[in-house]
């Protein structure tokens, strides 16, 4: 047996993993929690996808987004100001996709068409998450508004209505109706985004990511594939910035932020880079630790966060969840013949914790 | 010059050729890498670039790929211009090109890599059907599933001859395939190299001279950015300017 | 007439802004080839050094010209020592851990002075041009600009120090085989580029908001200046200073900063676009 078998096993395994233990959160948490406990989880399905969405173009695509902020504002706005106008959800739901989309075509046409450096392209997607963030933060005043919505300047948009089924703009879902739509939004995208990675757009868009010239060798233009991947990821964003908004019912500039491009930087980084389970998990881990520390006030979080962040570049810049595999992977090896039997629960726990 | 003419097909018509290079010029800053080249290479021909180092061959092949664009000069595949397209676009018109250090995917397996460059615009049947016939060829099937970035020199060269293979071009590049190679994977090269000169045009450029005397028909010498001398290899490899230039002498 | 005159005195003093908060970025970058992350940060810190120190009773110009270099270059060297210089080669990396440093900065002045907004008042008054009135502390923004510019340029053109600077920003190897200690340069170079922003920080203590996030408000413009610059520190920044001081004041003037801002950022975009590597890196390549 070559040694990138069990890799692939592990990996598919992984996956159907993710998939299970996903359904049964999504299914199980409405019983297991109260009402807060809910909201709270539906708060980290929203981050979750923020983090899948950086977790794809940094990790798979190479691409160093820096501003992945700018898509989830982008998105959660786009949602606010056109269900506020139309009432019903199901297009502003799709505009939540489509808008930051679109953005990033426009501003990765430049930056990827430009062949500018890896450096260039952290800074520019940065400082266009934080000029956008002070741009909606100018829009104080009424005659700030599209339509009905007023964009409200820093104090954000309140009261923004829920989802609700296609076409019964008059029957918002509840609490556990969001619960339901959030998480599983995150395991439809979740799975989507294996698909796109187990795809030949998949395979070119990390083969580029692995060496360049030789994808443009054999015939692939790069700057459509980082643009492909890069598109794809601030769709993803959008609707988690949509989710987000309808967690809160309320979305303000801090959405556009540099602290929220920084904290889903160390979701990637803390969960595993190169993986699609490691961001997701590293936005809960992260998230909890926040409200944690939240709820005492000596010292101010961001002090942890840039410690984490300094913490891992410097000792464990792979991440916990690649940790976490390649130790399962050694077990295995050691233990050829226990193999067939342990296997399956060995590589659930490796990858899934 | 009594070079066997490229412009005349086997029946001795004249033939349009694959390649036509006229008046090639490349210079960074205050250096000619490569000096007014004119290049002709034929369909289904083979083809081997000698020199000493910096002689502009590995620049001329880059040129070639789109990876550079020539600050003068017209390059011509067939009937399209390729002066200045980008690499990806060349490729497409069915160029394929071994580097001269090894360019893989090293985070990717063996078949990974292969699958990749067989599967640009071609159904999924085809595409496994090149792997497998491609991994099999070279001999890679039995390490199909092992990362390239792991692999020993000498095997990511395979890999990246299967990369080229794969991707079914009509001009295949090789830049110093037998280097770091044993001399039972010399010989293999060599056969390869033929094998696949039956149905494809090849520009080898080498600096061993028996791999070259193995393989070649007519050779061009690069020196200095210029075109030396072209002719059949026994005329080549006896020339005295040639041994000049190797030995590190001038032309005169 | 006198509304022309403002605005050209609000034109210089704005390019000047942009020299005075971009040096340091660009001395970091032009050498290091990376973006200091931390780069707002090290100015929030050199603003609180003037702030406590003019608070402690230190004479305002010593507060605001002197101490702000020293501390903030002080933090930088120690930063070098304790976590930039691991990770030497990994430039993703560096940029990461500078991002950590700018978070844990935040965090660290929030947890010791709370988050809470503080001032210096400006120590000049204001003059006339016609009939509007200017600040005179315009002047001084102006006049430390140009001497960290032309100290900076007096420093690479003249000294040992700025050759072999010089020289390690060319070939680090060459420069390693000749015995530069490239590692002691770029030590020298990240300390060097955090007392520009201490100073930075400093100068524009008593005309912004001084608070823990106030490095926010000014990297925006710091890193598109910097792109657009490229990687020759003193042509770099003048140059880009001087056309993205002007779009950005023309277009302040007519509209609001925050669309100022946006302006900036939509003419670099454009501009790398044509030149990726920025002004000087397609041009003036051998500039200082």
């Amino acid at each position: 047996m070559t040694s990138a078998a069990p890799a692939r096993r592990l990996s598919a395994a992984g996956f159907l993993a993710t998939l299970a233990l996903g359904l049964a959160i999504l299914f199980g948490a409405p019983h297991a929690l109260d009402t807060f406990g809910l909201v709270q989880c539906t708060g980290f399905a929203a981050l979750a996808m923020f983090g899948l969405s950086q977790g794809f173009v940094w990790g798979f695509a190479g691409v160093m987004c820096f501003g992945q902020a700018a898509f989830l504002g982008l998105g959660g706005y786009a949602y606010a100001v056109a269900v506020l106008n139309m009432g019903d959800s199901s297009v502003p739901v799709l505009l939540s996709i489509l808008v930051p989309m679109l953005f990033a075509g426009l501003l990765g046409y430049f930056m990827f068409y430009g062949r500018i450096s890896d450096a260039y392209i952290g800074v520019i997607t940065l400082t266009v998450s934080v000029i956008l963030f002070q741009l909606v933060n100018a829009t104080s005043g009424s005659q700030y508004r599209i339509g009905v919505a007023e964009l409200g300047g820093f104090n954000g948009i309140p009261a923004i209505p829920a989802l609700n089924a296609p076409g019964h703009p008059d029957e918002p879902l509840d609490i556990e109706g969001i619960w339901y739509a959030a998480m599983g939004a995150l395991i439809l995208v979740y799975a989507l985004l294996r698909g796109i990675l187990a795809s030949r757009l998949g395979r070119v868009v990390v083969a580029i990511r692995e060496n360049e010239t030789r994808a443009q060798l054999i015939g692939y233009d790069p700057r459509l594939y980082k643009l492909i991947a890069f598109m794809i990821a601030a769709g993803v964003a959008g609707l988690a910035g949509c989710l987000y908004a309808n967690w809160g019912g309320f979305i303000s500039p801090t959405v556009f932020a540099l602290p929220m491009s920084a904290q889903v930087i160390i979701y990637v980084l803390v969960g595993g880079l190169g993986t699609l389970i490691g961001p997701m998990l590293g936005a809960v881990l992260i998230q909890a630790l926040i409200i944690a520390a939240g709820s005492q006030s000596a010292v101010d979080s961001n002090l942890g966060l840039g410690l984490v962040l300094v913490g891992f570049v410097l000792l464990v810049p792979q991440g916990l969840v690649p940790v976490a595999r390649s130790l399962g992977l050694r077990l295995l090896e050691r233990r050829p013949r226990r193999v067939a039997g342990t296997a399956q629960d060995g590589l659930a726990t490796g990858s899934a914790r | 010059m009594n070079a066997p003419s490229p412009l005349t097909g086997h029946h001795g018509a004249p033939l349009r050729p694959l390649v036509e290079a006229r008046g090639v010029t490349m210079r960074f800053g205050g250096v000619t890498a490569v000096a007014d080249v004119d290049f002709t290479l034929g369909e289904v021909e083979l083809r081997c670039l000698i020199g000493p180092n910096g002689a502009g061959k590995s620049t001329f092949f880059k040129i070639l790929t789109g990876q550079l664009k020539p600050t003068e000069g017209r390059i011509r595949l067939r009937d399209t211009d390729i002066t200045g397209a980008e690499p990806h676009a060349i490729a497409r018109l069915g160029v394929g090109i071994k580097t001269q250090v090894p360019n893989v995917f090293n985070g990717l397996s063996v078949h990974e890599n292969v699958f990749v460059a067989a599967g640009r615009r071609k159904s999924i049947a085809r595409t496994r059907r090149i792997v497998d016939e491609t991994l099999t060829r070279l001999n890679l099937t039995g390490i199909a599933g092992r990362t390239v970035g792991q692999l020993a020199h000498g095997q990511r060269q395979w890999v990246e001859i299967a990369t080229v293979l794969a991707q079914e071009p009509e001009l295949i590049l090789l830049d110093e395939p037998a280097a770091g190679m044993t001399h039972e994977e010399v010989h293999r090269t060599a056969e390869l190299i033929r094998e696949i000169n039956r149905t494809h045009a090849l520009i080898v450029v080498e600096h061993d001279m028996p791999f070259i005397r193995m393989i070649a028909k007519t050779v061009t010498v690069f020196n200095q950015g210029r075109i030396l001398m072209e002719d059949t290899v026994d005329a080549v490899l006896a020339d005295a300017r040639v041994r000049d230039v190797y030995l590190g002498k001038q032309a005169a | 007439m006198d509304l022309a005159g403002l605005l050209a005195f609000n034109v210089i003093t704005g390019i000047a802004t942009l020299v005075l908060i971009t040096l340091g970025l660009g001395v970091i970058y032009g050498m290091m080839r990376i973006i200091n992350l931390a780069h707002g940060e090290f100015m929030m810190l050199g603003a609180y050094t003037a702030v406590m120190a003019s608070g402690a009773g230190v004479n305002i110009w010593i507060a605001m010209l002197v101490l702000p270099p020293l501390v903030v270059g002080a933090i930088g060297l120690i930063l070098e020592r304790t976590v930039i210089r691991f990770l030497y080669g990994r430039m993703m990396d560096t940029m990461l851990a500078t991002w950590g440093i700018s978070l844990g900065l935040i965090g660290l002045i929030t947890t010791l002075y709370g988050n809470v907004v503080r001032g210096v008042s400006t120590p000049v008054g204001s003059f006339d041009i016609g009939r509007y009135g200017a600040s005179l502390y315009s002047l001084v923004i102006v006049a430390t600009a140009l001497a960290a510019l032309g100290a900076m340029f007096l420093v690479l053109r003249f000294t040992k120090f700025g050759l072999i600077l010089r020289a390690t920003m060319q070939n680090p190897r060459m420069a390693a085989a000749l015995g530069v200690q490239p590692n002691r340069i770029y030590m020298a170079t990240f300390a060097l580029g955090a007392a520009l922003a201490g100073l930075a920080g400093g100068v524009l203590a008593p005309i912004s908001g001084v608070s823990p996030a106030m490095g926010a408000a000014y990297i925006a413009r710091a890193f598109i200046t910097v792109l657009g610059g490229g990687p020759a520190i003193v042509t770099g920044t003048g140059l880009a200073s001087s056309l993205f001081g002007v779009i950005n004041e023309l277009v302040s003037f007519k509209t609001t900063p925050v669309i100022g801002d946006v302006a900036l950022l939509v003419a670099a975009i454009l501009l790398i676009r044509v030149l990726p590597q920025g002004i000087t890196g397609r041009y003036l390549r051998r500039s200082l």
